[in-house]
């Protein structure tokens, strides 16, 4: 197991008034992401708790690119993965913000 | 007096030597080790029917049990290495030197024994390949082959399997060699005559049914949103824009999404009777549900699929049947068909280097080659014109007068940026390389040539190598779809960038796609039940794909 947390400063605050939402499962190869809409509008949190270690640099990569591109601002992001591949990780953080945009 | 007739006189000899084990040409079972120490000798060329699918188990067995003294040093030339007793044949010294295409189930052993210097290994061949070195080079002494049933002159009746059997016995018994027919049952009338019976010399009847593996079954339950995120990218990025209507597709699960996407998410775009309509392929299940839904014209098949017998049966306006009702495969056939007459071809691999060459050799396993390369390369003796090869000619060369351009097959590789257990599809170089180093081989087993390929589509986007002008922009190109691998991470992001705005890169938005809609709600058929569901019952799932 490895947690690993990263915290980033972004312009606007993810779209929605929903609190929280939860995406996924925790089995092998895949991931649960929790979304908590619990901090500053420009301010969001990651909480990567992982079966597989070693991967540091593709989680880095793998959340800056989510960051640039949703800017979900206000948010808590707590994932459980089960060694899901870095795609897999990338689409349910998407569902997660959409979950948390349109409660879908 | 020059002797012209030394081969002929050289099997008569040898078929007498068997006559005392053999009623007219029937011998039994416990007699046919006996009945091959008779006619074969030592360093003969010999193809054990090993196909992709169907093996000729029973003569396998006996081969792997002749006595040595007599029988050794022989030089296998078999499509498929694919039983266990194939290999065991070098460990015993039956056999020394191997020529080769597929090695599927036993790559990693047959990688041991190469390594071992048990395997004098020729090449590893294309299935092609090794058929047409069959009527050149290396035309087998003695074939072992597999058929369901024969009758008392030798005729055969090799049913939906018939794959490789017409050109391994075509190359023997016309060259002066010995047929040898393993079948199920020996019968007075057969449905229908595959092989006829004045090429065939002795005919053993086995206990039990040959092996035949369901090589061509994908459970869609298995299929992920990332293997259905790449088909959307497939259907609405390559096969709507070239207009892709005769194509073959590789067994991989992003093939069998595109299968399954075609009824529900082709159909809302407005593609049917516009795109894959003509196939070069195996019985797929998954395409059951595309079959059903009105969109495939014709399939021409390599092999059959075991459970596919009944459905293919009551469709034979869509397969190729014989008068018995059952489908007739022929994989040298089929491989010509999706060399000249297919417009693309899809599949996956293991690896791919920066240049887009493919392979699926890692250092440990040598899997083999099968059909891949031939399906997905240019047929540079192609001369009928299409509109998606036109297309794609005009994209790889547009300075050239149209009517002295060549036209170009459509060779895509899908597949997700990562594989099973995180392994990276992308790679700077490819193992094969090492194991051709270790093995000291002329050549390293490169699946798919890079200059071959025209696009890669990964759950990033698709890359349209047709377009890139240089090494540099096709390395770019590469590593622009290649996700989070090192090689993805290495990317120059403002190359990358300048690549998408000409288009050489497309993105799942950039043709309207969300990648957030690559839900499993969009395949035709879930599960194996599901797919039993849509052919009407009759489509018989083999036992380890049922689970209720």
């Amino acid at each position: 197991m490895e947690d690993l947390t990263f915290r980033h400063t972004v312009p606007a605050s993810a779209a929605g008034t929903r609190l929280q939402a939860i995406v996924g499962v925790v089995a092998s190869g895949n991931l649960e992401v929790l979304a908590e809409r619990v901090l500053s509008p420009t301010e969001c949190l990651f909480e990567i708790r992982t079966a597989a270690e070693g991967f540091r640099e593709v989680w880095t990569a793998v959340i800056a690119d989510f960051v640039q591109r949703y800017s979900p601002g206000g948010l808590k992001l707590s994932v459980n993965d089960g060694g899901a591949r870095p795609d897999t990780v990338a689409l349910r953080l998407a569902q997660a913000l959409r979950m948390m945009e349109t409660g879908r | 007096m020059t002797n012209w007739q030394h081969g002929r006189e050289e099997r008569q000899a040898r078929i007498g030597a068997a006559a005392n084990l053999a009623s007219g040409k029937l011998v039994a079972p416990q007699d046919v080790t006996r009945l091959l120490e008779a006619v074969m000798r030592p360093g003969d060329r010999v193809c054990l029917e090993g196909d992709n699918q169907k093996q000729a188990d029973l003569l396998s067995g006996a081969l792997l049990a002749v006595d040595t003294a007599k029988v050794n040093n022989l030089h296998m030339v078999q499509s498929g290495v694919v039983l266990p007793s194939h290999l065991d044949l070098f460990e015993r010294g039956v056999a020394r030197r191997l020529d080769f295409a597929y090695s599927g189930p036993q790559s990693a052993r047959i990688a041991s024994l190469l390594f071992g210097g048990k395997i004098e290994l020729g090449a590893v061949h294309t299935y092609l390949e090794l058929f047409a070195r069959y009527f050149i080079d290396l035309t087998p002494n003695v074939a072992l082959i597999a058929a369901v049933s024969a009758d008392r002159h030798g005729n055969l009746y090799t049913g939906p399997n018939t794959e490789d059997t017409p050109t391994v016995v075509e190359a023997t018994a016309f060259k002066d060699g010995i047929v040898i027919a393993q079948v199920n049952d020996v019968v007075d009338e057969l449905p229908r005559i595959d092989i006829p019976g004045d090429r065939v010399h002795f005919v053993v009847k086995s206990d039990k049914p040959f092996f035949v593996e369901p090589l061509f079954t994908r459970d869609p339950a298995a299929i992920t949103e990332g293997q259905i995120l790449t088909a959307m990218l497939a259907i609405k990025g390559i096969y709507a824009p070239y207009g892709v209507q005769r194509l073959n597709h590789g067994i991989g699960f992003s093939t069998a999404a595109i299968e399954l996407l075609l009824p529900t998410y082709g159909e809302a775009l407005g593609l049917k009777g516009k795109i894959a309509s003509h196939f070069a392929l195996n019985p797929h299940p998954a395409l059951i549900p595309a079959i059903e839904s009105g969109w495939v014209k014709q399939i021409h098949s390599f092999g059959s699929e075991v459970g596919m017998e009944d459905y293919i049966r009551a469709r034979p306006d869509v397969y190729f049947t014989g008068p018995d009702g059952s489908l007739r495969s022929n994989r040298a056939f089929c491989q010509v068909a999706g060399l000249y007459a297919c417009d693309m071809f899809i599949g996956s691999t293991l690896q791919l280097d920066l240049q887009g060459n493919s392979s699926t050799v890692t250092a440990s396993r040598i899997a083999g080659f099968g059909g891949a390369p031939n399906m997905g390369s240019d047929a540079r003796g192609r001369r009928h014109p299409s509109e998606p090869w036109l297309q794609a000619g005009r994209e790889a060369d547009p300075e050239t007068s149209p009517m002295l351009r060549r036209g170009r097959k459509l060779v895509v590789q899908i597949g997700e940026t990562f594989g099973d257990r995180n392994v990276p599809l992308f790679v700077e170089k490819l193992d094969a390389l090492a194991l051709a180093a270790k093995l000291r081989l002329d050549l390293a087993p490169v699946m798919i040539y890079g200059d071959d390929v025209t696009h890669i589509v990964t759950e990033e986007g698709i890359a349209n190598l047709l377009h890139c002008r240089n090494a540099v922009e096709r390395e770019q190109a590469i590593r622009g779809v290649a996700g989070y691998t090192e090689v993805g991470r290495g990317r120059d992001a403002k190359a990358v960038e300048r690549l998408r705005e000409r288009r050489v890169i497309v993105r799942p938005e950039d043709i309207g796609i969300d990648p957030l809609d690559a839900d499993r709600n969009l395949l035709a058929a879930r599960s194996i039940k599901d797919l039993v569901r849509w052919s009407g019952g009759l489509y018989s799932a083999p036992s380890r794909f049922r689970n209720w």
